[in-house]
């Protein structure tokens, strides 16, 4: 560890005091769903000498992830990869290309085995030639990048569980990394695309507790996906009180009512939108008056579709109706795919508070 | 003689791959292949028209919203619903903003890299770099200090155990870079600054449409954003107020830092106004409706071909002259090798026939790529903002002749000059600058609208399926960052019965088609210079002054006939 570390002297030299990067480091914890007493903990973290090596793959995605982690505001991505991790293999931003770009690739995974961190855009197919890098199949690189790797983020609805190309009739046979690549060390951190300020708050908490994040049984972390979106909906009190909005542009919608009727899928779905928001916290979808599509959850492109047809009748609803009973109704409702997914969801809820508890112990 | 293959062709979207033949120091021909394939048309099927766009949009994440808008657009023309003012304005204001984000995300950071040393930047003598920055521009952020401090935190990188990041075994020292390191310097830290600059701008399209990436706010007939000035949770006074800093903050910085930086740069390599020529045809669709009208005559982007580099006409586009070929790709039709489909009478047999990876090199005397080659009445054309420039230019729109001549006055280049790798570069610049002025009209245009009580936004009377015609087709077209754009969206007894998207890439990095006939990336790397064929940062230059977007180029098509695809499914 050193004093006059360079994120420090990097944020004084654009005008921040020592104070202030204590407050970037306690803006991270409050992110992360942390004490204030962490902050002096991440600051440390921070300040170590040689940073971690990443290498970031895309498969077949959309270069959605990389652009909504380059949205990211506290940490930006100048400071995420010049002063926090060293970004050593990103096709979409990396200076060199083909020969070059792969003894790049081939550094970092034999000078840094088993140190380095790996992150992951994009679903795998299987079946020859679906998806090359390098002349080489997306899985065979997987394999190799991923099982060398100290730990490997999974960013994206894709990378996750298959995301879209895994939607029905699933063309090429596409999976989530977790599935493709069983046994590694993983965190998913799905979403369509995945928020910039979760894989900030993720590589933050690796480099400060050395380990990834404490997860829910779909391997996404509590502090990004412990709660349904209908728990913290900035309109959830217009649910309780039977206020729907019932078409589009209608005097409801404009006051911002509740979106349940116009599809919503808030109540089955886990994270953190409306508490950070998108783009430095200017909006999220309920915000702009289009209601969930739940693309953190597993399969949902076909689970959730038609994506304006309301959550299946819900016993006990409208008035008085409390989240807990929106989601039993909901297992009931949709059958053997959703249910599984449903006590799995019940699980988390029970358990959330007590594993998030450990953690800090542990820490 | 060589053979090379640039595999990842990296800085770009997506998988591309390039294998030249260089002969005498050039590149003498050239093969553009994809190496991914995911089959959104398939996932497409069955789903309700409503939903489309939701799936579409995630073709790509770079091209966000685009497919988002050419999408919902073939919905809307299948079912027959014409959207509010509003709805128009906002269509509007989004695909603009996307335009000037990604475009300057394009030169910064996907770009820039192949024209300046990042290395030699150390060598400036920042007193220099600010004086330059100052002689071009009045960007407050250009004192001695600032460039300093920039330059240091490079030295820092090159020295802390040498964790040049993505920096790291870049072509530093390459014999083709010849900006003076002070420019180096210069360019560097306004890599650093759009960083910045591109997460701010953006906000517009969360403020319309929740988020960015993939905006959440179309709906079949309009738009889910509502707007009530007295409303805390509308599009009220207020966030409109925000827009309008957004957009004025944008326009700063295009004038003030991207302009700049493109003609400092660009004059440093006039040389490249002599190669990366490719097809010499130009296509563009035109979009960006001016009013309620949805007759491309009064679009804002003119619609129109002009063929073999001429200049003194404009050759109508009809859309049925579009025709694919899969001869080169890794498909297979019914009616053999050599047939031609318009893309409503498309066909999808996904067959790869590739080398079994690993691989070192692609049989490209057969099938080499998953993008299919689109042809307009049988010749490959170039879509992108140097097609739309020109069709504008030829088309004798004084904004855009006024731009064009301005600039090639300032760089001394003839209008020849255009047609070239160097073209592609100036002419994303002209676009970004006459668009951010576009932008502020929309926005107040929506301001006034507002004002005058008009806070409609969505148009409900085709919502219900039951108001749908039972058997109907749509073609949804738009001008996205890359180009020209089109979905064809088949619709019948209320779910998506046939859906395709023939997009900007398809056309510029398609393969050869069954005569032979190379696809513009493939056309414009011969005669490229090559010093050093381990390091081919000349090809890069050229394929990259299309800003190839690889996950949107590859699709599938095919109505109700057979699919012969493998899918082996996980239990």
């Amino acid at each position: 560890m050193r004093d006059d570390s360079w994120l420090l002297t990097s944020l004084e030299r654009r005008g921040a005091s020592r104070k202030a990067f204590l407050g970037f480091c306690g803006a991270m914890a409050a992110t992360l769903a942390l004490p204030g007493s962490y902050a002096p903990a991440i600051a440390e973290a921070l300040r170590a000498v040689r940073r971690p090596s990443v290498v970031w793959l895309e498969f077949s995605g959309c270069t959605g992830c990389t652009e909504s982690t380059l949205r990211t505001e506290n940490p930006g991505f100048a400071e995420l990869v010049l002063d926090m991790i060293s970004l050593d293999y990103h096709e979409t931003l990396m200076a060199p290309s083909g020969k070059a770009a792969e003894r790049s690739l081939r550094d970092v995974v034999g000078d840094e085995k088993g140190k380095y961190i790996a992150v992951v855009e994009g679903a795998i197919p299987t079946g020859d030639g679906y998806c090359t890098v390098g002349g080489r199949n997306a899985l065979d690189i997987a394999r190799e990048v991923c099982g060398n790797a100290a730990a490997t983020i999974a960013v994206g609805a894709c990378a996750s569980y298959g995301g879209w190309p895994a939607a029905r009739p699933n063309p090429t046979g596409a999976m989530g990394l977790g599935q493709a690549v069983p046994g590694i060390p993983i965190v998913n951190l799905p979403g369509c695309p995945v928020n910039g300020a979760n894989v900030a708050a993720t590589f933050v908490h690796y480099l400060t507790f050395g380990r990834l994040p404490e997860t829910d049984q779909l391997g996404r972390p509590l502090f990004a996906y412990g709660q349904l979106i209908h728990d913290s909906c900035e309109r959830r009190a217009h649910y309780d009180a039977g206020e729907f909005a019932e078409t589009w542009d209608d005097e409801a919608h404009r006051k911002g009512w509740c979106l349940y009727k116009l599809g919503c899928k808030g109540p089955t779905t886990h994270h953190n939108c409306p508490i950070v928001r998108w783009n430095g916290g200017t909006s999220w979808p309920v915000g702009a008056g289009h209601g969930c599509i739940g693309c953190s959850e597993p399969q949902f492109w076909d689970a959730n579709s038609p994506f304006y047809d309301r959550l299946p009748n819900v016993p006990g609803f409208g008035l008085q109706t409390t989240a807990e009973e929106v989601g039993a109704g909901i297992v009931i409702g949709t059958g053997a795919a959703f249910a599984l997914h449903g006590v799995a969801a019940a699980v988390v809820e029970r358990f959330a508070p007590l594993q998030h508890g450990e953690e800090e112990k542990k820490a | 003689m060589t053979r090379i293959a640039i595999d990842p062709l990296t800085r770009i979207e997506g998988h591309l791959r390039i294998e030249a033949q260089v002969d005498g120091g050039h590149v003498t021909e050239a093969w553009s292949s994809s190496t991914m394939f995911r089959g959104m048309e398939l996932v497409m099927r069955g789903r309700d028209p409503r939903d489309a766009w939701l799936f579409a949009q995630r073709i790509c994440g770079v091209c966000t919203t685009v497919h988002a808008l050419a999408s919902v657009r073939s919905a809307e023309d299948a079912i027959g619903v014409q959207i509010p003012d509003n709805a128009r304005l906002m269509r509007n204001i989004i695909a603009g903003t996307q335009w000037v984000q990604d475009h300057v995300i394009h030169f910064y950071h996907l770009h820039a890299l192949d024209w300046v040393d990042v290395m030699a930047a150390l060598r400036a003598d920042p007193a220099a770099t600010s004086r330059i920055a100052q002689s071009i521009s009045p960007w407050p952020k250009s004192s001695t200090t600032y460039f300093k401090g920039v330059q240091d935190r490079l030295r820092h990188l090159s020295q802390s155990g040498a964790q040049l990041g993505l920096f790291q075994n870049g072509y530093w020292g390459h014999p083709a870079y010849h900006l003076p390191p002070e420019v180096d310097l210069l360019a560097v830290a306004h890599y650093l600054e759009a960083l910045e600059w591109q997460r701010d701008v953006i906000k517009v399209q969360a403020m319309l449409g929740a988020k960015n990436p993939h905006p959440q706010t179309y709906l079949l007939g309009g738009m889910s954003v509502p707007v009530d000035p007295a409303s805390q949770v509308s599009l009220n006074d207020e966030r409109l107020a925000e827009q309008l800093r957004l957009l004025q903050e944008a326009k700063t910085f295009v004038d003030q830092v991207y302009i700049p930086d493109l003609l400092a740069i660009g004059a440093a390599y006039k040389e490249w106004a002599n190669y990366g020529a490719g097809t010499g045809n130009y296509l563009c669709y035109g979009d960006f409706p001016v009013s309620g009208s949805t007759d491309p005559k009064t679009f804002w982007v003119p619609r129109g071909i002009v063929e073999g580099r001429d200049l003194s006409r404009v050759v109508p586009f009809d859309e049925r002259k579009i025709g694919e070929f899969i001869t080169h790709s890794w498909y297979t039709y019914d009616a053999g090798e050599g047939a031609q489909k318009h893309p409503s009478d498309g066909e999808t047999t996904p067959h790869y026939t590739g080398p079994k990876p690993p691989y070192d090199m692609l049989e490209t005397n057969g099938k080499y790529s998953w993008v299919k080659a689109p042809r307009y009445d049988g010749k490959a054309m170039e879509v992108g903002p140097l097609a739309r420039l020109l069709v504008a230019y030829a088309s004798g729109r004084g904004d855009v002749r006024k731009s064009v001549d301005a600039t090639l006055h300032a760089l001394n280049l003839p209008p020849s000059a255009l047609f070239s790798t160097l073209g592609r570069v100036v002419a994303r610049g002209i676009e970004t600058q006459l668009m951010v002025d576009k932008l502020l009209e929309w926005h107040y245009e929506l301001v006034d609208n507002i004002g005058r009580g008009n806070l409609s936004v969505h148009d409900g009377t085709r919502w219900d399926p039951s108001t749908w015609p039972a058997d109907s087709e749509g073609w949804g077209p738009h001008e996205g960052p890359r180009g020209s754009l089109g979905h064809w969206m088949h619709v019948k007894d209320g779910a998506v019965a046939n859906y395709q998207a023939v997009v900007p890439t398809t056309w510029n990095a398609s393969p050869r088609d069954a005569k032979g006939i190379p696809g513009p990336y493939e056309a414009s790397l011969v005669g490229t210079p090559v010093a050093d064929p381990e390091r081919p940062l000349e090809i890069l230059r050229t394929v990259h002054s299309f800003d190839p977007c690889m996950a949107c180029a590859v699709h599938v098509t095919g109505p109700d006939r057979k699919l012969v695809v493998r899918v082996d499914v996980p239990v």
